[in-house]
């Protein structure tokens, strides 16, 4: 494609979405306002992250990109296209030899390091929203550091369901200051989101940009006598036999039969390469024989 | 033993092939040329130019048959092409006196200078399935006028605001911001807003009129004048040092006179809103101008009714139907991560539920 510039914004474009990164970088966890761009995709399909990924892609760069964990979901898969296409980057599966990841829903289990970029598609970027509508009110909510309202929200749930009731999407307070919505990531995720790398949130549509610069400080909200935690299913991966990752819920027959597999497909294959089995290993081995 | 769906890359490009085929139809039907939908589906490539904040009816019927019909997906597309263009200057602003009119009527006058003209409307038709069109026959042609316009044709609020009676809009020549390269963000000042209704969804902006008229922060709004025509487009070139004429665009263009404010100090007067919308597409310029009045509670000092209409923010934030129909439809993506935390989390809940009822049942 030699009608569009590389990885497709214009140069002015990425300048503008780089100074916003910058800011954002520099005051963790504070949504900072960009001119977003309609982009070929539409809005709600990744297009913040798409736009924050162009805005870093250069060259050498090596691309993963990921759904629900996964390097082979339709949008994960037509976004990695898109950059093949107009940045022609090299692309991989796996999480160690990327430079850049893309990320919807998921952080990757492997750790990541200080020469990685992770880009999170973002939906809604205001982790107040969903208590206030308003734009004008979150905005002066958050600049008067005024969270009062979603430690009363978790109160609630706790009233209610005797624990906090959220599951993905879990507000973090970022370097003391800021209340973040890490976007919808399960809170199995929320530890790993202190990390060497640059973790950069991209919301197009909410047109706006926030970011983790490398080993900032996130804190899970909770309560002294509520600890945080971070769940996931009590189950060994079926496949690579991981007691320690995040699992999808797979429904495999018309019984109530279902099989737990790792959500990160390039862990889980690394695992299985190296020798580890679970409890279906075999059988699906013979299946895909 | 079925594990998660593989092979995401042959499915789309199989989907995409086949979304072709179900484009073209039967092929056995002669395909739609790109001037058959610009000449015939006019209004429909009018709401796409007005929606898509670009002025090009060929791309506009491009558009159209690529979506097969589908106006937002068509909208998307010439969105989506319009953020690559290179900006090479803004016009001089458009003087929509010096349109030629196809049509020009006043609700609030029974004539005026520059005459009442009905021009190619559906007001008058009757809704009444034509038969006739579906054998494909030529129509007669139309008559034509005795003597064509000549010169501007007058503003029908310029009448009022002579005597003082309409609301005057103060004159300034800052640079409107553009919605497309500043992020949205509140209080908008009027510029913005009409920017932002202009390219708006028909449908939503309709709605939103619409609820002004049943009571929703009403505002009582007379049709002063609505026309629709051609206007010239200039702009200054810096080498020539004066402006030239670049082409020429249709609009149309609502003016509403609303219902008055005053006070004991201040004499009655009445209101103006404000509608310019691309091509000829009167219900939603009309719609642009009822809800344009609305969002000038504050400036107007009228109270805060709590209506929809009212509420800047939450007009601007779902008026545009790309992002609408972007988010809305996204939730087809997979979310299976989230859902299986949802899912742990229930059964956790109802667990602890089960546990502690029996419990209390020892």
């Amino acid at each position: 494609m030699t009608d569009y510039n590389f990885a497709y914004l214009d140069e002015q474009t990425k300048r503008m979405i780089r100074r916003a990164i910058l800011k954002a970088l520099a005051v963790p966890g504070h949504q900072v306002p960009f001119a977003s761009r309609e982009m070929p995709m539409p809005y709600g399909w990744g297009t913040g992250g798409v736009q924050v990924s162009a805005a870093c892609l250069v060259p050498e760069d090596r691309l993963k990109v990921i759904d629900q964990g996964a390097d082979d979901t339709t949008n994960a898969v037509s976004i990695r296209r898109f950059f093949e296409k107009t940045a022609g980057v090299a692309t991989t599966g796996r999480t160690s030899e990327a430079t850049l990841i893309q990320t919807r829903h998921r952080i990757p289990e492997e750790p990541l390091t200080r020469d990685q970029i992770l880009v999170y598609q973002v939906p809604i970027p205001e982790p107040l929203r969903f208590l206030e509508p308003r734009e004008t009110e979150t905005r002066k909510m958050h600049a008067l550091e005024e969270y009062g309202l979603v430690h009363v929200k978790l109160y609630e749930d706790i009233a209610r369901h005797g624990q906090i009731a959220t599951s993905y999407a879990y507000p973090v307070k970022v370097e003391g200051r800021y209340v973040m919505d890490p976007s919808p990531i399960p809170k199995f995720d929320n530890p790993k989101l202190e990390s060497e790398a640059i973790q950069l949130f991209g919301a197009g549509r909410e047109q706006r940009i926030h970011a983790l610069p490398p080993h900032c400080q996130v804190v899970s909200l909770d309560f002294e006598d509520h600890p945080f935690e971070a769940s996931k299913a009590d189950h060994d991966c079926d496949l690579c036999g991981s007691g320690t990752s995040y699992l999808d819920e797979v429904i495999v027959d018309d019984a109530g039969g279902r099989m737990f597999v790792c959500s990160d497909t390039d862990y889980c294959e690394t695992r299985r390469g190296a020798g580890h089995l679970g409890r279906l290993a075999a059988t699906r081995q013979e299946d895909a024989a | 033993m079925y594990v998660a769906v593989k092979g995401g890359e042959r499915a789309i490009e199989n989907a995409h092939a086949w979304l072709a085929e179900e484009r073209r139809g039967d092929p056995s039907v002669p395909e739609l040329s790109l001037a058959q939908i610009r000449e015939q589906m006019a209004l429909a490539v009018n709401r796409v130019m007005a929606e898509g904040s670009l002025y090009d009816p060929d791309l506009a019927a491009l558009a159209i048959k690529q979506a097969r019909g589908d106006l937002i997906e068509a909208i998307f597309l010439i969105r989506a092409y319009r953020t690559t263009l290179p900006r090479l200057g803004a016009s001089v602003p458009v003087e929509t006196a010096n349109m030629r009119c196809d049509r020009r009527i006043s609700a609030t006058f029974k004539d005026a200078p520059g005459g009442q003209v009905l021009g190619p409307t559906f007001d008058y038709t009757h809704r009444l399935l034509d038969f006739k069109l579906a054998a494909e026959g030529e129509v007669p042609a139309a008559a034509k006028a005795a003597a064509p316009q000549s010169g501007p044709v007058p503003h029908i609020t310029d009448f009022l605001n002579r005597d003082g009676l309409i609301q005057a809009e103060e004159r300034h020549d800052a640079t409107p911001p553009d919605l497309t390269r500043e992020p949205l963000e509140f209080p908008a000042n009027r510029a913005l807003r009409l920017q932002s209704l202009t390219r708006g969804d028909e449908g939503f902006v309709l709605g939103m009129a619409y609820s002004t008229q049943r009571g929703y922060a009403r505002n009582h709004a007379f049709v002063g004048e609505l026309r629709i025509g051609r206007v010239p487009v200039e702009m200054e070139i810096p080498e020539l040092g004066f402006s030239i004429e670049i082409g020429e665009v249709e609009l149309t263009e609502c003016e509403t006179v609303n219902q008055f404010a005053g006070s004991k100090t201040e004499p009655a007067q009445f209101t103006r809103g404000y509608g310019l919308v691309f091509g000829q597409t009167e219900r939603k310029a009309i719609s642009m101008a009822l809800v344009d009045r609305a969002l000038r509670w504050r400036e107007l000092g009228e109270d805060n009714l709590g209506a929809p209409a009212q509420d800047e923010e939450f007009v601007l934030s779902h008026a545009d139907n790309i992002q609408a129909t972007g988010f809305l439809e996204h939730i087809k993506l997979p979310h299976y991560v989230d859902f299986q935390s949802e899912l742990e989390l229930v059964r956790r809940l109802r667990a602890e539920a089960e546990a502690a009822a029996q419990e209390a049942a020892e």
